[in-house]
């Protein structure tokens, strides 16, 4: 079990809105946003997601003075044991499943908690990608006040070879 | 604004152009905001040389971030109560892609009235990228 603190920011916020696509002003502008239902700025739905930039120990992130696996010089900055596998292998995984369950809408000042525990891990025989290996894990937001405010369920699965496309996709 | 329970009926439907043509800026736009700089975003060559894939492909989460945007359209803000997806093909750059949310079923929990989703986001092959469900809370 890991437990995080994560401010919800009104600038952080507004990127991430801008990253989906979503222009929708109760994500940016906290005059407007008073005047809706939602009473001030809240977060669009996957906006949990984000707490990783504030995981120390977040994998997907270069950290100062160690060791990155993206390109440099080489097509990666670090040796992988032989035979580990391509695909999502090579990647840290990929994302299969994601849940959320809103208790109450996030709001820019609330300042969460995330404690995330294992679930359940699985294999199945993937036709596109050789064995695949999913794990689940369950990681529960509260507010300052102690609160639930998200609950999120996510699934990762790390496949044998890199999915294969479909021909049109070639 | 959000939806009204007496406007709605199962087998409604709402459908969304989320992006056209993709470009992998948007995709890095998203690593950045997001914290999640897996190089199998966002580093072309990472990408083909190591992983073994055509090139960079989309965070599953952005594609769920936009199709949050469809919803939160339709039903309005702060009125989701659910919201969960599989990820089912790749999204890559230069893809155009549609999301629908279909009405499943009306209820009524605490006197609130819920709607239930259906929701599917589909690329310009017509190939499914992402499937799930949502839920929200309606006006009367």
């Amino acid at each position: 079990m890991a437990t995080k603190t994560f401010p919800v920011e009104a600038g952080h916020i507004l990127m991430f809105a801008r990253s989906v696509g979503d222009g929708n002003r109760v994500y940016s502008d906290a005059e407007y946003a008073k005047t809706t239902e939602a009473g001030g700025i809240i977060a669009p739905p996957t906006f949990a997601q984000a707490s990783a930039q504030f995981d120390p120990d977040y994998g997907l992130r270069p950290k100062i003075g160690q060791p990155w696996f993206g390109s440099g010089k080489n097509a990666t900055g670090i040796t992988r044991a032989p035979g580990g596998g391509g695909g999502g292998g090579g990647g840290g995984g990929l994302h299969a499943e994601q849940h959320f369950e809103y208790h109450r809408p996030l709001k820019a000042g609330d300042v969460l908690t995330a404690t995330t525990t294992p679930g359940k891990t699985w294999e199945k025989e993937g036709k596109r990608s050789g064995k695949l290996v999913f794990s689940e894990s369950v990681t529960e937001y509260r507010d300052q006040n102690g609160e639930l405010v998200i609950t999120a369920r996510g699934v990762g699965v790390r496949t044998e070879r890199p999915v294969e496309q479909p021909a049109e996709k070639a | 604004m959000a939806l009204s329970a007496k406007s709605l009926k199962v087998g409604d439907a709402h459908t969304a152009r989320l992006v056209e043509d993709l470009k992998r800026t948007q995709i890095v736009q998203y690593a950045g905001a997001s914290g999640d700089y897996n190089p199998l975003h966002t580093d072309e060559i990472f990408t083909t040389q190591v992983a073994g894939y055509p090139s960079v492909f989309a965070h599953g989460m952005l594609t769920m971030g936009m199709t949050g945007k469809m919803l939160t359209d339709y039903v309005g803000d702060a009125r989701l109560t659910k919201y969960g997806v599989r990820f089912t093909s790749q999204v890559w750059p230069g893809d155009t892609l549609e999301a629908t949310a279909t009405v499943k079923a009306i209820s009524e929990q605490d006197g609130a009235k819920i709607a239930e989703f259906d929701v599917k986001t589909t690329n310009q092959a017509g190939v499914e990228v992402l499937s799930g469900y949502a839920e929200a809370r309606l006006d009367d």
